[in-house]
């Protein structure tokens, strides 16, 4: 038994120098050679300052903005480090809410969503993926159907018109790879920057 | 359900049908030793760690070989979590981790489980992720392969004494298998938006103002392995949910692809093993049944919506627009199809990482992983585990038939008697064992009780899933479940210990004891083992047997709450 301890640990450490050690620092080298944007995490940058991720989806609370779906991220309490409070979209603890079909608390919660929904657009059924909470908490996307929902209540924030912000949705929304995998999206961020840049 | 959900779900499978021969071919090459590349390397390594490549051993020299160096691996990582905030690569300055979260994550890596009861990215440093962790998403992966190998080495030697020799199976799957198809496919992750980087943190301002942290890190080489190793063990606290793990559509699919190859792949080598390949196109074909009734179930459950919703005034359905269903825990690029093939396909393997959370799914839908793993995660399977789970199951089938006609069984020219029967049948029944005993307990005790997330049926599920995945070595959760407690972090090692090595070891033992037979010609009498008939008797064995032993639990746990749900119940 004793005679395989020596290949043991010879074997471990050279397994570990190989794929512990070589292995990433070779993809590292190769992918910041190659692709060196998506390696840096997809970063954008406006004046020298990132704004955000492009592929990360952020926080966006005000009625000027569309915004995404429920996050159920957290961050610790600043007032008591044992607890957490709720930080939707914090990408330094993604998290899920975890919340199984029959809970009483996420039915609460959906239909609380779904009557602040109602109220800011009431010709429309509310989208499903409007009141359940991403399973990273953070969702780059809401679809199509949930970015068209919202552009009443945008149009009115901003005084435009809102065939225009239609328009710029449907512009924005990303169809399946080859028509096939996948489902139709659109990136929040990426439609804020442009509504940003209509002015 | 819709037409282009099952044309995904159907680009899914042909594409791992078609890399099923050329992986099954490229593996039977490099484990007879005709693929040797990296020659030098390989030799280096066997010179210094006094290993004579030549040189075969017997199944109790295999294991042990294999225990050793598991035990060294768990030793070495449950250390650098204890001083890895002395040490260098960690830019967060993240803390050393508590004693009773490093034991569960050193055995949860090293048997290939990869259950996180943490958040990586608040807990784990670059180096502990990646000179520990992806180290193991490696050696439990090739350790796993290397034991498939050996079992079929007992189906095809004539009166050996010997079934192969670990470290150079290990070395050779590492190195020839493994490494050349993850670097491969980390720079593909990286041109899809996976970071591979050693920053820290970012700290950006949104548009709105607030400051947003962005968790950063060498990601794509661990998602890489993480995946085709069936390890599962995310980067990040939310898996392959995450937008830095599985960035798009083509990310996913990859990554659903990579969990079945191999295990795909090596029953095509076991079939050029023993000289018929259509054994092992018989073997993927059961596979194939049980994976497409799984699919099928969790996508209609999850296609069809929650109830409860549908009151509200919310639309579930789907049109152009949106895609639908139960979007609870889900992400919006993968929507309902792909969410539960993925679900699906991480449970019929020992995979277990995650695109959307199962915790949130609807009772049927969440049951499909639940069957998968408690039937000993044999459809595919992990590298290497599916394999040898699937040729334990062979074993029962094939003593079944020999029992109904009253003839000795024999499969592939091999005799099956009273004594593979017997360790057949204690690495069967050793999973229960251990996933019901632990529910039991913890059903009944406050720190079992304290962890759940969700009231009524669901919180039994919660418990029933855990147990069940840390046995199978799956790694997947219930993860409202709070499994960081020293009750779960230290039943949670024992289960994925024991789902691991108790049945390691008596299937070498089938492989010593199989190898030192004769090879017996097939004769008019001979069962075949490569038909139709086979392949239902197959089927139908592990159904019943998984059926038996786990139906009652699975009627408290989502059949009860499915019920309870049409009744429009809540909790």
């Amino acid at each position: 038994m004793l005679n395989q301890l020596r290949p043991a640990l010879f074997v471990f450490v050279a397994l570990t120098l190989i794929t512990g050690v070589a292995y990433p620092y070779a993809v590292t080298g190769v992918a910041q050679l190659v692709f060196p944007y998506q390696s840096k995490g997809s970063l954008i940058e406006r004046g020298g300052k990132v704004i955000g991720a492009e592929i990360i989806g952020q926080n966006f609370d005000s009625e000027r903005y569309f915004h995404g779906r429920p996050s159920a991220t957290t961050a610790t309490d600043p007032n008591d480090s044992t607890k957490t409070v709720p930080a939707p979209y914090n990408a330094g603890n993604s998290s899920a809410s975890n919340a199984g079909p029959t809970s009483k608390a996420l039915i609460e919660r959906v239909q609380a969503d779904a009557e602040k929904l109602k109220a800011e657009n009431p010709n429309a059924p509310v989208p499903v993926d409007l009141i359940t909470t991403t399973g990273s908490g953070l969702d780059p996307h809401v679809t199509p159907a949930g970015a068209l929902f919202q552009v009443p209540r945008v149009a009115k924030a901003r005084g435009l018109d809102e065939a225009r912000l239609r328009k710029l949705v449907e512009d924005s929304v990303e169809g399946r790879l080859l028509g096939l995998v996948g489902e139709p999206r659109v990136n929040v961020l990426k439609l804020n920057l442009a509504l940003d840049a209509l002015g | 359900m819709t037409p282009n959900g099952w044309l995904q779900i159907a680009l899914f499978g042909g594409l791992v049908v078609l890399v099923t021969k050329p992986l099954g071919a490229w593996m039977h090459a490099v484990f007879e030793g005709r693929r040797r590349w990296l020659g030098p390397v390989e030799t280096a390594i066997y010179r210094a760690a006094g290993i004579d490549e030549t040189k075969e051993q017997h199944w109790t020299g295999y294991a042990i070989g294999m225990l050793l160096f598991s035990a060294v691996s768990i030793i070495f990582l449950y250390l650098l979590q204890r001083f890895q905030g002395a040490l260098p690569l960690n830019p967060m300055g993240l803390d050393n981790n508590s004693a009773d979260n490093s034991f569960n994550t050193a055995v949860s890596f090293v048997t290939n489980t990869n259950w996180q009861s943490y958040t990586p990215e608040t807990t784990m440093s670059y180096l502990t992720q990646m000179v520990g962790l992806t180290v193991q998403n490696f050696a439990s992966a090739a350790v796993g392969i290397a034991l498939a190998i050996a079992l079929a080495r007992g189906f095809t030697r004539r009166q050996s004494k010997t079934i192969g020799n670990f470290w150079v199976d290990l070395v050779r799957g590492t190195l020839y298998v493994l490494l050349p198809i993850s670097i491969v496919v980390a720079l593909l992750l990286v041109w899809q938006g996976v970071p591979q980087n050693f920053s820290a943190y970012v700290d950006a301002t949104t548009l709105e103002g607030a400051t947003q942290q962005i968790a950063q890190g060498p990601v794509a080489s661990q998602e890489a392995i993480k995946m085709l190793g069936t390890n599962g063990g995310g980067f990040f606290n939310t898996n392959s949910a995450h937008p830095y793990e599985n960035p798009t559509p083509l990310s996913n699919l990859a990554q659903m692809v990579l969990i079945f190859c191999l295990g795909a792949g090596l029953t095509n080598t076991f079939g050029r093993m023993i000289g018929d390949q259509r054994q092992g196109w018989a073997i993927l074909a059961a596979m194939g049944m049980l994976w497409l009734g799984g699919v099928t179930l969790a996508y209609w459950a999850e296609a069809a919506g929650n109830p409860a919703f549908t009151q509200l005034g919310v639309d579930q359905s789907v049109t152009a627009l949106q895609s639908g269903g139960n979007m609870e825990g889900k992400e919006v690029r993968f929507g309902i199809a792909a969410s539960a093939l993925f679900a699906t396909v991480t449970t019929d393997a020992s995979c277990g990482a995650v695109n959307s959370f199962h915790d949130s799914f609807m009772p049927l839908g969440g049951m499909v992983p639940l069957i998968n793993m408690m039937l000993g995660e044999v459809i595919v399977g992990g590298v290497g585990a599916g394999l040898y789970g699937m040729l334990l199951f062979v074993i029962i089938a094939i003593f079944i038939a020999g029992l109904m006609v009253g003839r000795t069984p024999e499969y592939v020219g091999k005799k099956i008697e009273a004594k593979e029967v017997k360790m057949t049948i204690l690495a069967i029944l050793c999973l229960p064992l251990v996933m019901l005993g632990f529910t039991a307990i913890s059903s009944v005790i406050e720190p079992g009780l304290a962890g759940l997330a969700n009231a009524g049926p669901h919180g039994f599920t919660e418990m029933l899933y855990a147990y069940t995945s840390g046995a199978a070595n799956n790694g997947s959760a219930f993860a409202g479940l709070s499994a960081n407690t020293p009750w779960y972090n230290y039943s949670l090692g024992v289960a994925m210990f024991i789902g691991r090595f108790f049945v390691i070891l008596p299937m070498l033992a089938i492989a010593g004891s199989l190898a030192a037979k004769k090879i017996v010609p097939a004769s008019s009498g001979t069962f075949p083992t490569h038909g139709t008939l086979f392949v239902v008797l197959l089927v139908g064995t592990i159904a019943i047997v998984g059926g038996l032993t786990f139906f009652p639990a699975l009627a408290l746990g989502p059949i009860v709450e499915h019920l309870a749900m049409q009744a429009g119940a809540s909790f």
